[in-house]
């Protein structure tokens, strides 16, 4: 029997899951979600993990400017960051510029970001989206804020590594390029990611149920959590169950 | 050594001409909001915007003011309030020219200036669009090692770097903190100009604890007392986002229309007082 929980909740805790084992996890610009997540692996690991919010004050180490964590990058010294994407396509491609031909675009987002440097050399990516639709998860993005896979002689130590959405989440594969359906969210089902999704992904014959937050990393969530990701989210903080 | 000298505001904004190269900060570091509206109130033109290397309001505010004809960064948003309205109606009108980069190019590229160099390799980016649209940036053949493609990018030196500190004291020097990007800023701008929520008559470089966080008045041009400067946005652990007066913004900015009403009250408020 567990406790009630939200759907953001679940992300939260889905994303602390994915981090088990990392030594220093930094989250980036407008990532709440995986804010709290990385916070929250943090609580878990008794300490073992370092993490860095980008925006905060109190849980950010960092002392060498914004040029800091792109250096971090490049020598290793991340082992898991997140990246989004107003789209997102079948090869992990991302799109955090717009929708339509570029630059005749329909839509604009803010803009890629890092992404077009850090998707090349943390370890473990992973993409979160919480709007999982065929609007989001294209046949083919309008525009690459940053490649899913590289060709064999460019210098790409990292890469997509899951992707985690409000109705599932995904390992994926670097070798074949493709996407692998690991879990379903309660009050979702295989066939509800199947009509969202516009790419083509593998999926095992049974799909597990991603298993619901355990009461007390649920307790941890919100005692401790919650306070701590108000510093760089206060907005998002305040939205979340006490 | 001559003193960078203080000034008043409208005196530091008059100092930034028409068709700068004018690099700002993110809103982690200090945002120059009261210089920002002392520049829209003198009505500066064709700025080429450099983020460093995003912005928010500010950017916003001042492409829906008609500074701006470049703007050049990783990205423009609102963050928790949502997306920027006037830098996205004017990149669909066009009137403004965007040079889309991504952050760690950005502080690459002013690195370089910083150096004096030509130019900088840069990891990534291979494959993305993002090189696609950027014809000044080239890949070449890592020269030490067979097959190894990198991308260059040539060095951005800004005209202008324009932030808002802490502390700065009477003999130019301004102190940041860790906000080391601020420091790169200065040494790559040609010109740096700030402003500070307080001015000190004391040295800040005879400070041993803050003087590893003080850009040396080397560096900078001119330094205008700004209380609250940053406002509305927060500014580090000194004060939060007046978020009153960003969602007063957002509601009214979704259109030019609304968005010159805002500007209107935001241009004739001399205090902090947040704007319903």
């Amino acid at each position: 029997m567990s406790a009630p929980f939200s759907p953001v909740e679940l992300l939260i805790v889905v994303i602390a899951r994915l981090l088990e084992g990392c030594r220093h996890v930094v989250t980036g610009a407008s990532s709440p979600i995986p804010g709290a997540g990385a916070l929250l692996a943090r609580e878990l690991s008794g300490g073992a993990l370092r993490v860095n919010v980008l925006g905060a004050t109190r849980n950010n180490s960092f002392t060498n400017g914004g040029v800091e964590l792109f250096d971090l990058a490049a020598q290793g010294r991340i082992d898991a960051f997140f990246l989004g994407g107003g789209q997102i396509d079948g090869q992990a491609n991302i799109n955090l510029v717009g929708a339509g031909p570029y630059p005749e675009l329909e839509v604009r987002w803010p803009g890629s970001f890092g992404s077009a440097y850090l998707y090349f050399l943390v370890p473990r990516v992973i993409l979160f989206r919480e709007e999982h639709t065929r609007r989001v998860m294209v046949p083919r993005v309008d525009f690459i804020s940053a490649p899913g896979v590289s060709a064999s002689n460019v210098h790409r130590p990292g890469g997509p590594y899951k992707m985690v959405t409000g109705l599932g989440l995904f390992a994926f594969d670097r070798a074949r390029s493709r996407f692998c359906l690991e879990s379903v969210h309660p009050g979702h089902s295989v066939q509800d990611i199947v009509d969202n999704t516009g790419f083509d992904f593998d999926r095992p014959e049974d799909v597990a149920a991603t298993p619901p937050p355990e009461p007390e990393v649920l307790r941890l969530l919100r005692r401790r959590v919650r306070s701590e990701i108000a510093d760089a989210y206060p907005r998002f903080a305040a939205s979340l169950p006490g | 050594m001559p003193a960078a000298p203080l000034c008043e505001l409208p005196a530091l904004a008059a100092m930034i001409p028409d068709g700068a190269k004018l690099a700002v900060p993110s809103e982690n570091s200090g945002v120059a909001m009261a210089a920002t509206r002392e520049l829209i109130r003198r009505g500066v033109r064709r700025l080429h915007l450099v983020c460093v290397p995003v912005s928010g309001l500010q950017a916003d505010i001042m492409i829906g003011a008609g500074l701006v004809s470049t703007i050049e960064t990783s990205a423009v948003t609102l963050a928790e309030f949502g997306p920027a309205p006037r830098f996205t109606a004017a990149l669909r009108e066009k009137s403004v020219r965007i040079l889309e980069s991504t952050c760690p190019a950005i502080h690459a590229a002013l690195q370089a200036a910083q150096k004096g160099i030509p130019f900088t390799p840069l990891r990534g980016l291979i494959g993305s669009d993002v090189l696609t649209h950027r014809p000044d940036w080239k890949v070449v053949d890592n020269p030490f090692q067979a097959a190894d493609p990198i991308v260059v990018l040539p060095a951005l030196q800004p005209d202008i770097a324009l932030f808002h500190a802490p502390l700065a004291d009477r003999y130019g020097n301004v102190f940041i903190g860790r906000w080391r990007e601020l420091l790169t800023l200065a040494h790559a701008a040609r010109q740096t100009l700030v402003t500070a929520e307080r001015i000190t008559e004391r040295n800040l470089l005879e400070d041993v604890e803050r003087s590893p966080g003080v850009i040396p008045a080397l560096y900078v041009n001119s330094i205008a007392e700004a209380r609250h400067g940053a406002w509305p946005l927060r500014f580090g652990v000194e004060y939060p986002a007046d978020e009153r007066t960003i969602e007063s913004y957002v509601a009214a900015a979704r259109t030019d229309a609304g968005f010159r009403g805002w500007l209107e009250t935001w241009l004739a408020h001399d205090s902090v007082q947040a704007l319903a």
